[in-house]
């Protein structure tokens, strides 16, 4: 299967790419790694008439620490997350979601940005930058504001990027040293998760439990209350309605989004 | 030393490992230079009337060439079901849906276009219109016959075999135990690798030449024969290197026919390749059945009893699947020797893909019916199922044994492989972990399950006994030619079929080419299926070789001036000497150079072989979620001798996988409307190496005498075994939880709810 | 458009449609045909070439995305009439049956040796999760890219 046609433009640099975007509006789809976009596009389930390509704009891409900030350009791979020693160290829960994405091809193609601004509510990266309390930078052309992770997902596939901007970093809180814990329930290694459960120093974050991912608060305030893991995961599926497909109905899902609350909460302790 | 039974490595490989294989799509031959590519516009619906098809959007776009649909190829004949005796005759197909279409994927018009890019934008603008109907997904759906598939066939039953009246209700009579329940072997996709695929072009002399990913040249020849309307003889059908069949590339679909029909309205060579979307609606699934089994016997262990009633979901179109119920009843009792048993099957049509063959085909339901009995009623008894299965199984014979259900089983001995594939596993010590587990009370529990299995394989058709032809030819340079009527894809018969000829020529390997899938080259030929190849085609290799070599003694002792009973051919130096005068010799390839040195040969087989044997497989399952992990499989597998051990591990190997597969992950599932919710490999979970451990095979070699090779077939022991074994390993995780079944595959919900609903009724009985 | 990329060492420039991915750029425009096409999906990793020295599904990559990039294909692995040494363990070890998924499975296991030049058993399974073969059980494939690493003994 192929991509319907559109036209290609590579962006210089990531005010050159807001430019383009700001041009053909509705029209472009950004191009970064392509992993989430490409395949949509192949299934013709997206139809963009022009691709901005991002992934050669240098200013876009690399990890660097701002105060008690990891600062991750759009266009870092899932591989370099996975590799990089300032994300092991200060962000560990993030590189190691990162090694969960899809299969080594893919991380070495698929960028952070593009996997945060796809927002597939299944997908490993957006459910640890809403663990690890993150936020991203949008750039449009009036400049550049932060939007944190819990607020940046709006709905199935949807996100808080407005017309014409531009997801252009990631920030994460630097936690050097602080447990996590890290649930991916999947049939296959390589499948996205059926649900998903991370936590770090109180919060708690789930995958697939709903049309984004999901802060598991009823547990997070247990636990703030001293509730025992065991105790605050009987509260991680509350107030969720997930979707029900092959793999799972909700009465499962629910369940396996308190059995992964738990322990990822266990792995902690 | 002979070369049979050594692990000799494959000549095939060294091109598919570097420039990679000649694939249908990647044929560059001059004869398809300019070519069109075909578009297949496919029904979106399961079952509705065909209104209107309006080409004139796709005939507009850029690219196109011409677009086609059902009306424009009504002057071609009906495809009638194969087997049309057997099965309903009035269950015909079109190349193209005419009035109705069937199943979601039902072919209903093509676009052709200049460039491959050009027709996935076109399709999109065909625009059809239908009139739904509803949907016929299951079983009991359409045994109802409240919607009928073929208005003319009056019911949508395709055959039967057997009926409910002719079962004994005597049958279990003095039985201490009787067990009976209902499950599904489901319908799974045989996903080859290499999706379908056609080239096809017309000579000036009005002939067609056509390549198909195939398992035999010779019968696509002849169906794509059938269903353009002409002569076989009209019809050059070569075989490029096939990515994988696995029984579901057998003979022509109506696409490849389509493709032909294309390229002679236009008048130019066309090609087509499907998509993994349209391969996993349209390509022939696999499995379907719904099974109820009833099994009985004393408290002791003795199966005294089995039934076996079987419905077989056949799809939209009645193929070969409609069929394998016939399979399934000769196979019902498998290795055991049970004194009452009877089997019976429906096979029906529903609005889903057709279903087909796929590796095992038949046998591998009626292993996973009986085996699952088996179990049930060990479980019932509280015996080990190792035990009952000892205590049941048929003692070792070497003159054929005559089942009740029609096969004669040519020689085996079903305790040995039990005994020794238990051995291989430690069963010992793998129940003493279990039992550890057990009290330990652990999150993650473990299992065991065993199978023993009998099959088929190399059985005849209506045309009489299992025969296979070979033609062997030696060239003066020194160098062999082998030409077969098996066709390879993946087995590795260019490697096998040197070596049998170069153990009699004493020709080297190296210097044989294998030729096959060339129907002008080689008319006649049964294929690569039902595992018969090397038991039939090795076989025929093997007989002509030898034949080969008494023509040339003839040539030798005429070149030698001495008398042919004289002369011994001495396969280490290829060549006849003069007994007690080694000096005076000639080379075997010298003896090709005044006339072509070649003999053409058939082999004919008395009758099927029944390869046997045990799998061992250990599972652990995550009682919170549900999750069920393979940990380990121990297979014996006997199919007589082994000519390669490389090659048959290779085949056993994959046999397990697939097998595990369709226990652990793998379903082709519909909704209630009959959409396929599996129609991607992001949705489809075809197994990948994360799933599966390394196997762990013993060996185990009876001879058959139904060829002088010794062997019978491997192909597909390994599919037969692994099911059972694997979906029994995970049942007996939780079994000790009250859990006696779960439905395969036995994904994280159904044991979950498994479980659940256990521990339900543990509760209820605590409390009453 | 334009690209600019090499393939195999080789320096090329051609133009192409920007919807052109690189899987068909390398098969129908420069005549490699060893990766194939085996989903829609990104899912089989039949495909696989290495961009820049690492696995890559090409189906997912536009060509003009590899515009002044290093592609390898398994033509290119190894100088004509030899084998790389994962491509020889592949033969060694009966590491592949039709063939189909082999070249990509080949690069996979490549790229995954650089990146790891002494995997687990478990660690290969996992580096191979890409790549679905429907012939060997991954049995074979698995103990290729172990011994190619040195690590279990070539059967030979």
């Amino acid at each position: 299967m192929i991509p319907a046609p559109f036209d290609y433009v590579a962006a210089d640099s990531a005010e050159h790419a807001i430019d383009l975007l700001a041009r053909h509006g509705d029209d472009a789809k950004v191009l970064a790694g392509g992993h989430s976009l490409l395949p949509m596009m192949k299934l013709r389930l997206a139809a963009p008439e022009v691709l901005i390509d991002i992934a050669r704009v240098s200013d876009l891409a690399g990890i660097s620490v701002d105060g008690d900030e990891l600062v991750i350009g759009a266009t870092t791979r899932h591989a370099d997350l996975v590799s990089s020693e300032l994300v092991r160290a200060d962000a560990p829960l993030l590189a190691h979601a990162a090694s969960l994405v899809g299969d080594p091809q893919i991380r070495h193609r698929g960028t952070i940005g593009g996997s945060l601004a796809h927002a597939d509510p299944a997908a490993d990266l957006p459910m640890a930058l809403v663990a690890l309390g993150g936020s991203v930078e949008l750039t449009g052309a009036s400049g550049t504001r932060r939007v944190a992770a819990d607020d940046f997902f709006a709905g199935f596939f949807e996100t808080a990027l407005e017309p014409g901007e531009l997801l252009t970093a990631v920030r994460v809180p630097r936690r050097p040293g602080i447990a996590w814990g890290y649930q991916k329930f999947v049939r296959r290694a390589n499948d996205w998760a059926i649900v998903g459960a991370a936590a770090i120093d109180g919060r708690i974050a789930l995958a697939n439990m709903g049309s984004v991912p999901l802060r598991a608060r009823a547990a997070e305030q247990a636990l703030a209350d001293g509730a025992s893991a065991t105790e605050a995961s009987e509260l991680a599926a509350e107030g969720t309605s997930p979707g029900e497909d092959i793999h799972a109905d909700r009465a499962f899902r629910q369940h396996l989004a308190r059995v992964l609350t738990r322990r990822a909460l266990e792995h902690i302790s | 030393m002979s070369i049979l039974g050594t692990r000799v490595l494959r000549t095939e490989d060294p091109r598919f490992l570097t420039t990679g294989g000649v694939y249908t799509e990647d044929l560059t031959d001059d004869a398809l230079d300019g070519a069109c590519h075909v578009f297949f516009v496919r029904s979106p619906i399961a079952h509705a009337r065909i209104g209107r098809v309006d080409l004139s959007a796709a005939l507009a776009a850029p690219g196109v060439i011409a677009a086609f649909a059902g009306a424009d190829l009504a002057d071609l004949p009906s495809i009638e079901p194969m087997m049309a005796g057997m099965l309903n005759a009035k269950m015909t197909r079109r190349l193209l849906a005419l009035d109705k279409v069937r199943f979601v994927g039902d072919p209903v018009a093509v676009v052709v276009t200049e460039h491959p890019y050009q027709g996935e934008d076109a399709v999109e603008l065909v625009d059809v219109d239908y009139e739904p109907l509803p949907a016929v997904v299951d079983f009991d759906g359409a045994l109802s016959n409240e919607t009928i598939l073929f208005e003319d066939a009056g019911t949508n039953v395709a055959v039967e075999f057997g009926n409910a009246a002719s079962l004994k209700p005597e049958l279990f009579d003095g039985c201490e135990v009787v067990v009976s329940h209902t499950f599904a072997n489901q319908r799974v996709a045989p996903a080859p690798m290499e999706s379908r695929a056609a080239a096809a072009v017309w000579g000036e002399d009005g002939r067609l030449t056509s390549w198909i990913p195939n398992q035999g040249a010779q019968s696509a020849r002849d169906d794509l024969a059938k269903m353009l309307g002409i002569e076989a003889s009209q019809v050059r059908m070569i075989t490029p290197d096939v990515g994988g069949a696995f029984g579901a590339k057998f003979g022509a679909d109506p696409e490849h026919a389509v493709v032909a029909w294309v390229s002679r309205q236009l008048g130019r060579p066309a090609r087509w390749t499907e998509t993994r979307f349209e391969n996993l609606i349209s390509m022939t699934h696999g499995r379907g059945q719904r099974h109820t089994i009833t099994i009985g016997g004393s408290r002791d262990g003795d199966v005294l009893g089995y039934r076996l009633e079987i419905i077989q979901d056949g799809g939209a179109y009645p193929r070969i699947g409609a069929v394998l119920p016939f399979l399934t009843i000769m196979m019902a009792t498998g290795p055991y020797l049970i004194p009452n048993a009877e089997a019976i099957g429906t096979s029906i049509v529903t609005t889903t893909t057709p279903v087909g063959a796929y590796r095992g085909a038949g046998r591998p339901e009626a292993t996973a019916a009986l085996e699952r009995a088996m179990d049930l009623f060990a479980a019932e008894i509280g015996m080990d199922p190792a035990d009952v299965r000892r205590r049941n199984l048929l003692p070792p014979f070497s003159e054929p044994h005559q089942t009740a259900f029609g096969a004669l089983y040519d020689s085996g001995d079903y305790a040995a492989a039990l005994d020794k594939a238990l051995e291989a596993a430690g069963y010992a010590e793998l129940r003493a972990e279990q039992a550890r587990r057990r009290v330990s009370g652990d999150t993650v529990q473990f299992g065991i399950g065993v199978s023993c299995y009998v099959e088929i394989t190399g059985g005849g058709d209506e045309a009489g006994a299992p025969q296979e032809n070979a033609t062997v030819e030696v060239h003066p340079d020194g160098t062999a030619t082998i030409l077969t009527g098996t066709s390879p894809h993946g087995q590795g018969h260019s490697t096998a079929w040197a070596m049998i000829a170069s153990e009699e020529l004493g020709i080297p390997v190296e210097n044989f080419t294998v030729k096959w899938g060339d129907t002008d080259l080689i008319p006649v030929g049964g294929g690569t299926g039902g595992s018969r190849s090397l038991q039939q085609g090795g076989a025929a290799v093997q007989q002509a070789s030898k034949e080969l070599i008494e023509l040339a003694r003839e040539r030798a002792a005429a070149a030698l001036e001495a008398s042919a009973s004289d002369l011994q051919f001495d396969p280490g130096r290829s060549a006849f000497a003069v007994a007690g005068d080694p000096d005076a010799s000639v080379r075997l390839a010298d003896l090709a150079t005044d006339e072509r040195l070649f003999v053409h040969s058939i082999f004919t087989a008395p009758g099927a072989t029944f390869p046997f044997g045990t799998h061992v497989a250990v599972a652990e399952v995550d009682t919170e979620t549900g999750k069920a992990v393979l940990r380990r499989v121990i297979t014996v597998d006997d199919a007589g001798r082994v000519l390669n051990p490389l090659l048959a591990e290779g085949q056993r190997h994959g046999g397990i996988a697939q097998g595990a597969a369709q226990a652990l992950l793998e379903e082709v599932v519909y909704d209630a409307d009959g959409n396929p919710l599996t129609a991607s490999f992001a949705d489809y979970p075809i197994v990948s190496a994360t799933e599966l451990p390394s196997f762990e095979l013993a060996s185990m070699e009876t001879p058959t005498s139904y060829n002088p090779l010794g062997v019978k077939g491997i192909g597909e022991a390994g599919t037969i075994g692994a099911t059972p074994a694997v979906q029994s390993a995970i049942i007996d995780a939780v079994a000790h939880l009250g859990v006696r079944h779960v439905e395969m595959p036995a994904t994280p919900m159904r044991i979950w709810r498994a479980l659940q609903e256990a521990s339900a009724q543990g509760t209820e009985s605590e409390s009453a | 458009m334009q690209v600019e990329l090499t393939v195999n060492g080789e320096q090329r420039s051609d133009d192409v449609e920007p919807r052109l991915l690189l899987v068909h750029y390398l098969r129908e425009v420069c005549g490699l045909r060893a990766a194939n096409i085996g989903c829609d999906t990104t899912s089989c990793g039949a495909c696989t070439v290495l961009l820049n020295g690492e696995s890559v599904k090409s189906c997912t990559v536009l060509a003009a995305q590899a515009t002044g990039q290093d592609v390898v294909t398994a033509e290119g692995l190894a100088p004509a009439g030899e084998l790389h040494p994962v491509q020889a363990a592949f033969r060694a070890e009966h590491g592949l049956q039709c063939g189909f998924c082999t070249p990509g499975m080949v690069m996979a296991a490549v790229s995954l040796l650089k990146e790891n030049p002494s995997p687990t058993e478990e660690q290969v399974r996992e580096g191979l999760e890409g790549n679905l073969c429907r012939c060997t059980g991954y049995h074979n494939i698995v103990r290729a890219v172990l011994a190619a690493s040195g690590q279990a003994e070539v059967t030979a």
